[in-house]
């Protein structure tokens, strides 16, 4: 099934003895100069690569704060050096995020602090040489800037900051990633991240309504660029087909339907991802942003909600204001932006669904946290409730829901393994091993607990497991999305389903 | 006067120079450096008053790193308790009258070095034992530890067993404070005591002992969670919108 060593997994989560070198290779694709262009950024490698690297990370360092109190503060106590979900995966010690980091803060030395300048094998300050650049390259794109380390160091240094700043670095001398650039490139190009052009999407959203019509006999409507609408609904591409994204879409309608709010989405802003967070380009991640704000003005629209991703929410949460801001235009009564599982937790609580938690009894349930949700954001006005929130909402349609063991939920999740933009074949060993932690505490679930699925509320995730499931002897549809639990278990009004309640009752 | 007298009082001089002076631009680079996006790791308070709280926990009881791994969280909080109290201490060589509470905490201050060399006992060991963190220690990270070691047991030998001329050693700090130079007393421990403190108060600006300042900078521990609420724009991000239409 791989040209690589799957790993096998144990009683327990072990932290790895550090085996060198284990993980040294290419990286993944290289931009082709199309690629780059688009984006801003040259073509191919520069000439001079090197100084025009320097001068980049200089520029940087300034821009910001993150980035220089982080290179300053680390004393290499070694917290974090066992949170990282790659190292305990591959245990290459580049993959510790005090490793990773290093492979930025041995160049920041050798150019920027004395110590560096007068005695740099002293104080482990390297010139930024090719071999350097290689490794960066190549490391740089085994992190998945899920922010887990993080939460472990005693001076909050985020290892997804280096990365960003290491990225936008290589993209500025022309050696960015293949498939992040690629990506945002079709966003600016089509709208979204799959390149799904206007006609496509309408087409698939028909598809969808009359799916649900068939099966509970409402009209459902899946609106796409309906003016006046209240309701502006960005969702992550993968929603509009992949499994088993298609299914929370299906939910989203659903709830919005029987909440009888009226909404759509749009085909100008029909993508939530927003991969320039993943390359550390604030310009770029602002261009893909104001998509939404223009998409909003066009249309009318109220209110801005964001469909289930976790990365995306991320940006929608703590930077769409700041990158695309002020949306005074919008109702302030409502958050700005708001997350699908806010919209339903509230109907939920004004009792405008009617839920029959049964239809979910063939599965016991737990919950990934997203990374990015988890460390980055809030689903409610309360610290926590990113949390809480998915919980509440499962909880409220599901009569079977456990978690995973402690340390690997909440604040403490690990990452799928495919978040940061890795999400490509190209990278399948990095994934599929660096999933090892969060297979091993699923496995304790699904044998101590009796789980059948997993849900999650990213659609990174949630490919992400579907590929890599099957590697570790799950099957791949054991994934699944919170939304499409809603779903099952929404009796609409008027449905079918509805009509069957009514006789059992009586 | 003596060439000792005179060689620690400049190095003094210096030495307290680089490290207020040092310490002072590090900090005025920190806080000039702009933060342009929202990046706490959340949960994360909501208000300026739970950040300060947040910050308090983490400079007094290691919040993060009790999370990350208790012995390690244990031999840091050891060290820099004892060096704390240490410190406080000292307070009592550069003060004149000495503060009252100073001197309440004389005995604590004492007995706190054990506590400081058992930390840094440990974290060196630990340093040395645990393959991970041995291969991110750089020679730096091993001197820095004896350095520390080097002060505290210097330290405790002059405070448990030799005592050298106190009084004078005071008389000559104000001096130098003062810029009125009275003699060093000589003594061949206080003098390696006193080389290696300056040596550290010279290196702690451009070394990793930045984390001190740096955990109050931080944007992941201090910056308030309410991007929703409020905008936050930082100039040079706001020069990117005079392009847009908006």
């Amino acid at each position: 099934m791989a040209d690589f060593e799957v790993p096998t997994i144990k009683e327990d989560i072990i932290v790895p003895h550090i085996n060198p070198g284990v993980m040294e290779g290419e990286g993944p694709f290289v931009a082709r100069p199309e690629h780059q262009e688009a984006l801003g950024f040259p073509g191919e490698l520069v000439d001079n690569w090197q100084e025009a690297a320097v001068a980049k990370m200089g520029e940087m360092l300034k821009k910001y704060r993150s980035l220089k109190v982080f290179m300053d503060s680390c004393v290499k106590c070694g917290a974090c050096t066992d949170k990282c979900h790659y190292f305990i995966g591959t245990a290459d010690p580049k993959n510790m995020p005090v490793g990773r980091q290093d492979l930025f803060r041995k160049v920041y030395r050798r150019y920027f602090t004395i110590g560096g300048k007068l005695f740099p094998k002293l104080v482990g300050a390297e010139d930024f040489t090719e071999e350097v650049l290689n490794d960066w390259y190549n490391y740089f794109h085994q992190c998945s800037e899920c922010r887990r380390c993080s939460v472990y160091c005693p001076y909050g240094i985020d290892t997804a900051e280096i990365t960003m700043a290491a990225r936008e670095i290589m993209a500025s001398i022309g050696k960015g990633m293949k498939y992040s650039n690629e990506i945002i490139g079709k966003v600016f190009k089509i709208g979204n991240n799959l390149g799904l052009p206007e006609p496509a999407l309408a087409d698939t959203l028909e598809g969808l309504e009359e799916e649900v019509e068939d099966d509970t006999g409402v009209a459902v409507k899946y609106p796409l660029d309906q003016k006046g609408a209240e309701i502006l609904l960005v969702t992550p591409s993968a929603d509009f087909f992949a499994e088993p994204h298609v299914d929370g879409l299906i939910g989203y309608g659903k709830v919005f339907h029987e909440a009888g709010v009226s909404w759509t989405l749009s085909s100008k802003a029909s993508e939530a991802a927003n991969f320039g967070l993943f390359i550390g380009s604030y310009e770029n991640m602002r261009r893909v942003a104001l998509r939404i704000r223009e998409a909003a003005i066009d249309l009318g629209v109220k209110r801005l909600i964001f469909g289930e991703c976790g990365h995306a929410w991320r940006v929608a949460y703590s930077f769409l204001n700041t990158l695309a801001g002020p949306f005074d235009f919008l109702d302030q009564r409502y958050p700005v932006p708001q997350h699908i599982l806010e919209f339903t937790l509230g109907e939920l609580k004004k009792g405008t669904l009617n839920i029959d938690k049964s239809q979910n009894d063939d599965m016991t349930l737990t919950f990934h946290d997203s990374c990015n949700v988890a460390r980055a954001s809030r689903i409610g006005p309360t610290p926590g409730s990113q949390f809480e929130t998915p919980r509440a909402v499962i909880k409220a349609v599901c009569n079977n829901f456990v978690d995973m063991r402690p340390d690997t939920i909440k604040e403490g999740t690990f990452c799928c393994g495919g978040g940061g933009g890795l999400l490509t074949d190209d990278l399948m060993e990095v994934r599929v091993k660096g999933a090892l932690p969060r297979m091993t505490a699923l496995k304790e679930v699904v044998e101590e607990e009796g789980v059948t699925h997993m849900a999650a509320i990213c659609a990174i995730c949630k490919s992400q497991f579907s590929k890599v499931l099957p590697y570790y002897g799950f099957g791949m549809d054991q994934i699944v999305s919170v939304h499409q639990l809603v779903s099952n278990a929404l009796i609409l009004k008027g449905s079918e389903q509805e009509s069957e309640q009514a006789e059992a009752g009586a | 006067m003596s060439i000792l007298t005179g060689f620690f009082a400049v190095l003094y001089s210096l030495a307290g120079i680089v490290l207020f002076g040092g310490l002072a631009y590090k900090i005025w680079v920190f806080f000039k450096t702009p933060a342009p996006l929202k990046i706490p790791t959340t949960p994360a308070p909501i208000t300026r008053a739970g950040v300060a709280f947040r910050l308090a926990r983490e400079v007094t009881v290691f919040e993060s790193l009790f999370k990350s791994n208790k012995w390690l969280w244990l031999f840091g909080w050891m060290f820099h308790l004892g060096l704390f109290l240490v410190l406080l201490r000292h307070l009592r060589y550069v003060t004149e009258p000495v503060w009252n509470w100073v001197v309440l905490i004389q005995p604590f201050g004492k007995y706190a070095s054990i506590l400081m060399v058992i930390g840094l006992l440990g974290l060196l060991t630990r340093r040395l034992v645990v393959d991970r963190v041995k291969y991110i220690s750089a020679p730096s990270d091993y001197l820095m530890l004896l350095l520390l070691l080097g002060i505290g047991m210097s330290g405790m030998l002059m405070t448990f067993v030799a005592t050298p001329d106190i009084v004078q050693l005071k008389r000559f700090l104000l001096g130098v404070m003062m810029f009125q130079w009275e003699d060093f007393p000589a003594s061949a421990i206080l003098t390696i005591h006193m080389l290696l403190v300056a040596l550290l108060m010279i290196i702690f600006p451009f070394s990793k002992l930045l984390h001190a300042p740096g955990v109050f900078f931080s944007p992941t521990r201090s910056q308030v969670d309410n991007p929703r609420e409020k905008r936050h724009v930082v100039s040079w991000a706001l020069k990117l919108e005079s392009g847009d239409k908006r």
